[in-house]
């Protein structure tokens, strides 16, 4: 199987290093060849980060290219806008309706254009308001799972692998609330409730 | 046993499964997790040093000892650890002494950008560029062989992709090895003129031996597929070569030096062209060039890092269709976190005018608006030396000059620029930032705060004695978070001859256990002045009218902004939770 390019872009602190782990580690239990990459440091405060995850019978470079990626999730609305050119025609763009204003913007330097989430619906983005979801799981939290979920509808692994995987890679106490993020946010999908 | 690493995460694997005994370094993206990992292994012991010096030479009296030992930094820690590094080659080792270090091409989390692989020909020292994990702990591994074999120190280069890319790798269990028994051995090991003559002369004779067993073991790889175009290349670029030329016959370099020439003229001599990608420098161009071997200069960029699209266009590819990109975004620099006491400090020193030479760390982002309070940031520990170098030759425009040090900065190598000012009969103010912690590189403990890598508590070393006993007359702690109260102590210590030491103290918010609950703003008595604004806080943003909100799920209560707020307007609200954890 050619390599899946999946890449997470969010804000540093959202977690999407813990979701494409998780995502990581179902392809690897799938017998698939893996690559991850991440970056740390300076931009996990507060920055923009993104998260690359690549799965196949033979993968080679961990990271992607503008116009190369099959699924985008985003955690954030403007990481959004900022990474939309990085899923290629035709991909999967999955968005988080969440804004996280910049601090540029904050303190009145920048402002955030109004219309991102119809340039957004433009490219065929589906949205969750993941927050919403993760509050319903039991903690705000756990929105990265929920973002998990979605993507996972348009993934080829069994709901039970990813069940699994996120039971042993979340702290204890916090499985059942994730479990429960999870199939909220693939529920979500599957029914439709997406709004596409 | 299958597993997901990073390459760091596999770096400390090799070591462990080498034998090694001893981790040592210090902290620095994208190197960290190595020593934390090794840290993790039975049967070793992993320390922080307060900078890469002291890190190698406590590897250097390992080696002695007869130990295998693991030394991990980023890029610019070689600089520091130049000095041991170099005469280490002279002195070679007894026990393996094994070096990551970790660039970091494209700067993500650093202040330059340096291709560790020219180590190699100026200090003489084997470099080994894995491509993925796998081979970050196979070439670990091999390194202490290396190490051990021609009796020399190995770096161990990797790049932020590898270091921070998880692969799958095939962990092994542990050699057991015995200790190599000391010896005295002077002329090896003491560095005094007329040994080092000899040992000069004698490292010259190991690179050549390692230069001639390289020929038949070194972890280069040749892989011919389609002749027509032969590629050179080594470390991550080898994947995006792989991803972007799929057919290309490649010889991908593994060992950086010493440089495979033989290898590298007889794949010349098999591919009808031949061309080289490498990130960063013109390393292997250079010396490929030096051989006489013809090869086509492809257009790579001359800084930041590559990927496979770069590789392709590089090679005449149009490059993927894109979508449309979306214009008019706000930027999103990195910022300080909620209830960082380091606002604190800056916002009280906005208040004397002062030119502030910085040094690095998280308090590096007072740079950035609106708090806009440094002038400079060179290199760990330069404030100090910076502050006093300025006052020497007359001071600047009649201002204060301030210098501003983390804590780690300042056991790493700011102790030694306090010193000097002590000893020089200079002035200025020192602002340590003591947050009790090395936090930007992810909360490491160091010799301030006294927490070790083994997660031992250890004697933590009081400041405020310290400089007393430099002769500092004037040494004060503040609480950044008061603002008022730091202000008052600034301009005092601003206005005083000779040298102060302001100790600002309290711990940094990501490891203060509890939250206090979040504040909210009284809009009947916000004046909409824009005074809490100017702190920069990622909770508190302005409406249509200029007047502040607070995000409650994002104030963390530290109540910097109740005390830069002269209307009372700011007050306390109920806890997140209790008004529905709505965000
Ligand atoms: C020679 C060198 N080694 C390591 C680093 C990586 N590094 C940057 S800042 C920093 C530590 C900062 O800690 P501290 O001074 O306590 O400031 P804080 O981040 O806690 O505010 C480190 C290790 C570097 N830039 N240069």
């Amino acid at each position: 199987m050619k390599p899946v390019t999946v890449m997470l872009a969010g804000v540093g602190g959202q977690g999407t290093i813990l979701a494409a782990d998780v995502l990581a580690k179902v392809a690897t239990a799938s017998g698939f060849d893996v690559k991850l990459s991440e970056v740390h440091g300076m931009a996990q405060r507060g920055g923009s980060v993104d998260t690359v995850v690549r799965y196949g019978d033979e993968v080679f470079s961990p990271i992607t290219d503008p116009g190369a990626a099959d699924h985008l999730v985003c955690f954030e609305l403007i990481e959004a806008a900022r990474r939309v050119q990085w899923v290629k025609p035709g991909g999967r763009l999955l968005v988080n309706t969440r804004t996280i204003e910049p601090l540029p913007v904050l303190i009145g330097a920048a402002k955030t254009p109004d219309d991102l989430e119809a340039r957004l619906a433009e490219e065929g983005a589906i949205f969750l308001d993941a927050e919403a979801l993760a509050c319903e799981a039991g903690s705000p939290k756990s929105a990265n799972v929920v973002l998990l979920g979605a993507l996972s509808v348009g993934l080829e692994f069994s709901e039970e692998l990813w069940q699994e995987t996120i039971g042993a890679r979340v702290p204890s106490k916090t499985i059942d609330v994730n479990l429960r993020a999870f199939e909220l946010g693939r529920r979500a999908c599957v029914e439709g409730e997406c709004m596409a | 046993m299958t597993k997901l690493l990073s390459g760091n995460e596999a770096v400390a694997r090799g070591a462990w499964e080498a034998g090694a005994v001893l981790g040592v370094g210090y902290p620095g993206t994208p190197s960290t997790e190595t020593l934390q990992n090794f840290a993790g292994m039975p049967d070793v012991r992993a320390e922080w040093a307060p900078n890469e010096k002291v890190a190698l030479e406590v590897a250097s009296g390992a080696s002695m000892a007869g130990a295998r030992v693991l030394v991990a930094m980023k890029h610019v820690g070689v600089n520091v650890a130049a000095d041991p590094l170099f005469t280490q080659a002279y002195i070679g080792v007894r026990g393996g002494l094994v070096l990551l270090v970790a660039d970091d091409p494209g700067m993500h989390s650093s202040q330059n950008e340096q291709d560790s692989r020219n180590w190699g020909p100026f200090a003489r020292v084997p470099i080994l560029e894995p491509s993925d994990s796998a081979e970050a702990l196979e070439f670990t591994k091999l390194a202490f062989d290396i190490s051990e074999q021609f009796d020399i120190p190995v770096i161990v280069r990797s790049t932020t992709r590898i270091s921070h890319s998880k692969s799958l790798v095939s962990a092994g269990e542990r050699a057991e090895r015995e200790r190599i028994p000391f010896e005295t051995d002077a002329p090896k090991w003491v560095m005094m003129p007329s040994n080092a003559r000899v040992r000069r002369l004698d490292l010259d004779r190991r690179v050549a031996e390692l230069k001639t067993w390289a020929q038949e073991h070194a972890p280069d790889r040749v892989e011919y597929r389609d002749t027509s175009l032969g590629v050179i290349t080594s470390g991550i670029a080898y994947q995006y070569v792989r991803e972007a030329l799929p057919d290309a016959s490649i010889l991908k370099v593994g060992m950086s030096f010493p440089v495979p020439e033989q290898a590298i003229r007889d794949f010349a001599a098999r591919v009808d062209r031949v061309a080289v990608v490498e990130e960063a420098d013109r390393y292997l161009r250079t010396h490929i060039a030096a051989l006489g071997v013809e090869f086509d200069d492809v257009p790579l960029p001359a800084s930041g890092e590559l990927s496979p699209g770069i590789v392709a266009r590089a090679f005449g590819s149009e490059g993927d269709t894109l979508r449309g990109s979306i214009p008019g975004l706000p930027a999103r620099p990195p910022l300080m976190c909620p209830g960082c006491p380091h606002r604190g400090l800056y916002y009280a020193l906005r208040s004397v005018n002062a030119v502030v030479t910085g040094d690095i760390g998280c308090y590096t982002l007072g740079a950035l608006p609106p708090l806009s309070q440094m002038d400079s940031c060179l290199c760990m520990g330069a404030s100090i030396g910076m502050m006093h170098g300025a006052n020497v030759v007359g001071g600047i425009e009649g201002r204060p000059i301030v210098s501003v040090i983390g804590d780690s900065t300042f056991a790493h190598s700011g102790i030694t620029g306090l010193v000097n000012v002590a000893y020089n009969g200079g002035s200025g103010v020192v602002i340590i930032l003591d947050n009790r912690i090395t936090a930007m590189t992810g909360h490491q403990g160091n010799p301030l705060m006294g927490r070790t890598l083994m997660g031992e508590h250890s004697q933590e070393i009081d400041i405020e004695k310290l400089c007393s006993a430099l002769g500092i007359e004037s040494v004060r702690t503040v609480d950044p978070h008061d603002i008022d109260a730091t202000r008052i102590v600034l301009r005092e210590e601003v206005k005083r001859e000779g040298l102060s030491v302001i100790v600002s103290r309290a711990p940094c918010a990501l490891i203060v256990p509890e939250k206090e609950d979040p504040y909210a703003v009284n809009r009947e008595m916000c004046t909409a002045c824009g005074a809490c604004i100017k702190l920069g806080c990622p909770a508190i943003s302005t409406d249509d009218d200029g007047h502040a909100e607070i995000d409650i799920t994002v104030c963390v209560g530290c109540a910097q902004c109740v005390r830069v707020c002269k209307f009372d307007a700011i007050e306390s609200s109920g806890s997140a939770c209790d008004i529905g954890g709505s965000v």
